[in-house]
């Protein structure tokens, strides 16, 4: 598309109003920053920034109001993770009694906080509503390996999420109120 | 040893330059770390901005009240950003060559420090001239000495071996060759008012008052000397051969550590010095006319009036940096194609026929 | 297709012309046959199921499966069809155009519903008009998917059969967004302990019964049962008896949901991250063909491949749980000269190729293992010739189980004995290498893959030789005393081909990277044949294979090519 240009005027190409209204507008800036308090910087360390509602931080894990893990270790988040942050170690077959009807938990979850581009995705497909996307935006460490988050550290970070749905509990109290018929 | 202070002591002359020239630099160099400041700083409040407010020195910053004042200013910065330049990695890349690519920047520094050598910065100090080099051909050794600024910007485009620094140099010496002239025809005029090619007459023939100022009789050469002397310093809105958006840094593209920290002392050394020319030009020099400071003074003349002088020579430059620092964060760049039209087409003409004008003016009033 | 021509031109006599039916799926015209083998090769009346799948229309099942009898019960291939309309005097009543008239398929009590019909035990008609994609077929399917989870627990996220999901696969393409079941879900036994390698989850299941059909007309092992009524309904294993025979896990395979989950594999990864390559099984004779799942350089499951030649869908769970050494820590890393110390590839190949230069004709033995590839074999055998080598094998025998586990345990003994390695009486030389060591005649031996001091040749005869030369994957008493020491791989890391019982040649492929120095066999005695004899067998493993097809007997007059051999492989004449 070829955009017509506007005709100047012959004193628009002698440039002095374009120097004038220059110059107003950046008089205009300079008074208000110097008088007015129209600074718009943030001092950073100093002063902080509020965190808007549905900002996407650094995923962590949580743990229900019962102090289980909700992950289950479905690895749905380390699939579709784009830049291949996340690491999981399935649990492997062994029984473990303490994971009651749930059967599964990750042995180990690691994210790479320096890999994560904070897109959102685990989150979006946790079936278990067990990873978030938090307000931690100033992630730093001294050495890579510190970067690499472990299982206690999401944990630690993520806290606990109020789930009202409590599917897991609401299956084992199902399936206690009926009869069941075992096989043998 | 003993022959340099034999010199001294016996050359008073010798000795009394040195004593200027240490001075002048003395007085040029945190100027130029200052500018570097005023344009932060401004460029900050001119958007909104808050500027460098974090360098605080150990003892000073302790101080109440001054300390907090001094460090929000950023008044350290210049130290730190010195520093900076000298801790950084001096990295220079295989590819280019070597001996121009060290080169460079030292010619592109010299010829700015050189050009002030001339400048009457102060009427007498004592008995002293406040000049470095009081010349009969000041002007044309000033215009000397800036056409080879131009070497150190064309020589690091071609030292560095890479497009964007190449194309910057290019730019630079097609655009100073051009402004050169537009320059040398405005300042024409001038001297054929004042009748004398010497810088110190300059000032003397501005002395009698504001109106005998040569930005009033002539604006048009001051207006023309100006836009030039933006064009000659790369200055925005002229700063095409380092615009960043197109050259990602121009000429100094390939410069790293203390070796671009000199190009950017050439940036703004050019500046003062091109204040200072305009202020000898135009603007009366170190001359005030009020409360008698325009009067030159004898030889014995009071050491008081002597640093006033000075004095009033520095705000004036000052100001003038101002005006070039403002003009940066207010005009967009220009086009090439503008900005050749604008030199070429524009100023070379209207350079010319300022000059013809006067002329005919200055015939008809010795016919009268 | 390949399939069945290769079953047919080994095991039949060329077809007589197939007697044909006209039948039209969504509209199409497709010419089926009239029979078709079933489960057990018997030719039985081709099914709708079949006909649509010819015509290139997938009907959705469960219970069906091509190996097993039929029983009919999920009701997921429910389809819409129509029969050409029988005029009052037993004549096709036409249209006005000419074309039958089909009557399609109604409730006898309702004539504007229409009736579907199981496509996988209906047999076909001629002019039968079958409609997999029609409204009404996909209202059935819909219907039936519902019912089916109306008890199911939906726990996609903690199943292991997640992502190859019969229920998942057909809910995305048939099912429904939202459940309208708002009452409480049966729950029923879950972590149920089938048997030692078998776990079940009974909420998970579809009650379509091709476990219980598998291990009772397959493995013959009838332990697996429906148990209690209507919704509560769960298989189970007969009281008292452990679901335990060599072929559980394949019902873990046939199971289209997550019911029943191997033990070895249960929680160990999600299957969509898992790299499949074909390969064989290497456990015995049979040579089972083979699916490696692996992912980042470890195998996680081997799961059968379907060919009809050789395993039909089956492999035996000794076979499938016999790949955990490929991962095992103590893996023979480095190889090694003990001789100059040397500690490269191109170094010790060298001063291989040196000392075996030099030793005098008959003074070398070569004892290899009839569980390499055949060409590592042809490559042994090469260098044998040049050295006037004894050359042998070692027998492995177990016991044979008359279904898929064959007495030799060796994949690759045909191959040895194809290649020269061997005669058909495996090991009948080793005596003689043992005499020739202890006599002195015999100074130099090679072995690769075998601890000979386990077969026939005892430490104290071997610690006679002046030159061991010994390629192994894993640690042992040989590799011990090797003077030459050459890591190998295992057939997960590098390609080949095994000759299996029947003299099929099979190709495996590369599924992991090598662990360590470990290189594959081929590759250096490829280099050491080059060095010793001067001939050039390369470049490349696929020039080597054609090079081999070339001059052992049996392959050439089969007449194969390594991009011909195909994933079913090749029977030979022996």
């Amino acid at each position: 598309m070829i955009i017509k240009r506007t005709e100047l005027s012959w004193l628009e190409r002698m440039y002095f109003p374009t120097l004038w209204s220059g110059l107003r507008v950046t008089a205009r800036h300079f008074y208000d920053t110097l008088f007015r308090g129209g600074r718009v910087t943030m001092e950073y360390p100093e002063q902080r920034w509020t965190v808007p509602e549905g900002y996407r931080g650094a995923p962590y894990l949580v743990k229900d109001a019962e102090d289980r893990t909700k992950c289950v270790s479905c690895q749905l988040c380390e699939f579709v993770c784009p830049p291949k942050a996340i690491k999981i170690t399935p649990p492997g077959p062994a029984v473990d009694p303490t994971t009651g009807n749930v059967e599964k938990r990750p042995r180990e979850f690691e994210i790479n906080m320096l890999r994560c581009i904070f897109c959102g995705f685990c989150q979006e497909v946790c079936p278990e509503e067990a990873i978030f996307l938090m307000k931690d935006y100033s992630l730093t460490g001294l050495s890579r390996k510190e970067m690499i988050y472990d299982k206690e550290k999401l944990l630690s970070l993520g806290g606990v999420h109020n789930d009202q749905i409590r599917k897991w509990k609401k299956k084992e109290a199902e399936a206690a109120s009926q009869e069941a018929f075992k096989p043998e | 040893m003993q022959a340099l202070l034999d010199i001294l002591t016996n050359h008073r002359e010798v000795a009394m330059s040195l004593a200027k020239i240490v001075a002048v630099l003395a007085v040029l160099l945190p100027m130029v770390a200052y500018s570097v400041l005023a344009e932060r700083k401004l460029s900050a409040l001119i958007q909104n901005r808050v500027g460098p407010n974090r360098v605080a020195l150990p003892l000073i910053g302790g101080i109440p009240i001054l300390g907090p004042f001094l460090t929000r200013l950023g008044f350290w910065q210049p130290l730190a950003d010195g520093l900076k330049s000298f801790l950084k990695e001096d990295f220079t890349p295989a590819h280019v060559r070597k001996a121009y690519f060290w080169l460079a920047p030292a010619l592109a520094l010299v010829p700015a420090f050189m050009t002030m050598a001339v400048i009457p910065f102060g009427s007498f100090l004592g008995r002293e001239r406040m000049v470095l080099a009081d010349l009969n051909v000041g002007i044309l050794y000033t215009f000397g000495i800036v056409s080879l600024g131009v070497y150190g910007i064309v020589l690091a485009g071609y030292a560095a071996n890479s497009k964007y620094p190449f194309l910057g140099g290019i730019r630079s010496s097609a655009q100073l060759i051009s402004y050169e002239i537009a320059m040398g025809m405005s300042v024409v005029p001038v001297f054929m008012l004042v009748g004398d090619l010497n810088l110190s007459k300059v000032i003397a023939y501005q002395s009698d008052g504001l109106t005998s100022w040569l930005v009033f009789k002539q604006p048009v050469a001051f207006v023309i000397f100006m836009v030039a002397a933006f064009a000659e310093t790369n200055r925005l809105p002229f700063d095409l051969p380092e615009s960043e958006t197109e050259l990602v840094g121009g000429y100094h593209t390939e410069y790293s550590s203390m070796k671009f920290a000199l190009f950017f002392m050439g940036e703004y050394s050019n500046m003062i010095a091109s204040s200072a020319m305009m202020v000898t030009l135009f603007l009366g020099g170190w001359t005030l006319p009020f409360f008698g400071l325009n009067a030159t003074p004898n030889e014995d003349g009071a050491i008081w009036m002597g640093l006033a002088h000075i004095g009033i020579f520095l705000a004036k430059v000052m100001c003038l940096l101002v005006v070039f620092i403002w003009v940066r964060w207010m005009l967009p760049r220009f086009r090439y194609d503008q900005l050749m039209d604008l030199g070429w087409r524009r100023f070379i003409p209207l350079g010319l026929a300022n000059i013809v004008v006067t002329a005919v003016i200055l015939f008809l009033q010795a016919k009268q | 297709m390949s399939t069945a021509t290769a079953a047919n031109t080994e095991t039949k006599p060329p077809a007589p012309a197939v007697e044909t039916v006209r039948v039209k799926v969504d509209g199409r015209v497709v010419d089926v046959p009239r029979t078709l083998p079933d489960w057990q090769g018997k030719p039985q009346p081709t099914t709708m199921l079949q006909a649509c799948a010819i015509a290139g229309a997938e009907v959705p099942h469960y219970c069906y499966h091509p190996k097993l009898p039929i029983a009919g019960n999920c009701r997921m291939c429910l389809v819409e069809f129509g029969t050409p309309m029988m005029g009052p005097d037993r004549k096709p009543v036409l249209s006005e155009d000419g074309s039958p008239k089909i009557a399609r398929s109604v409730l006898p009590y309702e004539p504007g519903t229409p009736r579907g019909a199981i496509a996988c035990a209906t047999p076909i008609s001629p002019g039968m008009e079958i409609y997999p994609s029609s409204p009404a077929t996909k209202q059935m399917r819909e219907a039936v998917l519902e019912s089916l989870l109306i008890n199911h627990p939906l726990d996609c996220p903690i199943c292991d059969q997640a992502g190859e999901c019969k229920l998942q696969e057909y809910s995305v393409e048939h099912g429904q967004a939202e459940s309208r079941f708002a009452e409480v879900k049966v729950h029923k036994p879950k972590q149920v302990d089938l048997g030692p390698r078998i776990m079940l989850d009974d909420e998970r299941c579809v009650l379509c019964t091709r476990c219980i059909r598998f291990s009772r007309d397959v493995a013959q092992d009838d332990a697996l049962g429906i148990v209690n009524r209507g919704s509560h309904n769960s298989i189970a294993a007969f009281p008292g008896r452990q679901f335990d025979n060599n072929y559980t896990l394949n019902t873990v395979d046939i199971c289209p949901v997550g019911a029943l989950t191997s033990k070895d594999f249960r929680f160990r990864m999600r299957v969509w991250f898992l790299k499949e390559t074909r390969s064989v099984c290497a456990s015995c004779a049979t040579g089972c063909n083979i699916l490696i799942s692996s992912r980042e350089e470890s195998v996680y499951r081997y799961e059968p491949r379907q060919n009809d030649a050789v395993n039909a869908c089956w492999m035996c769970d000794s076979g499938r749980l016999n790949y955990k050494w490929i991962g095992r820590e103590d893996r023979l890393l480095n190889v090694r000269s003990s001789r100059s110390g040397a500690r490269a590839w191109a170094a010790v190949v060298a001063e291989i190729a040196e000392t075996l230069r030099s030793a005098p004709q008959g003074s070398v033995a070569v004892i290899a293992s009839a569980r390499q590839s055949t060409e590592e074999l042809y490559l042994l055998k090469k260098l044998a010739a040049h050295l006037g080598a004894l050359t042998d094998s070692v027998e492995r025998l177990g016991e044979g189980d008359g279904f898929l586990v064959n007495a030799d345990r060796n994949p690759n003994t045909n191959g040895a004995r194809m290649t020269g390695i061997c005669f058909t009486e495996v090991g009948i030389q080793i005596p003689k290498i043992a005499q020739g060591i202890r006599s002195g005649r015999i100074h130099t031996l090679i072995v690769f893959g075998e601890d000979v001091t386990r077969h026939g040749i005892d430490s104290e005869t071997l610690s006679k030789v002046s030159t061991l030369i010994v390629s192994d994957i894993l640690p042992n008493e040989t590799t011990r005393r090797a003077h030459f020491l050459l890591p190998g791989c295992a057939y997960a890391e590098k390609r080949g081909t095994f000759v299996n019982a029947k003299g099929r040649l099979q190709r495996f492929l590369k599924a992991v990277e090598p662990r360590g120095e470990a290189r594959p066999e081929w590759e250096f005695l490829q280099e050491l044949v080059h060095q010793v004899t001067g001939e050039n067998l390369g470049p490349g493993f696929e020039a080597l294979f054609n090079r081999m097809a070339k001059d052992v007997p049996a392959l050439a007059s089969a007449g194969v090519e390594w991009g011909k051999v195909g994933d079913l492989g090749a029977p030979l004449t022996l």
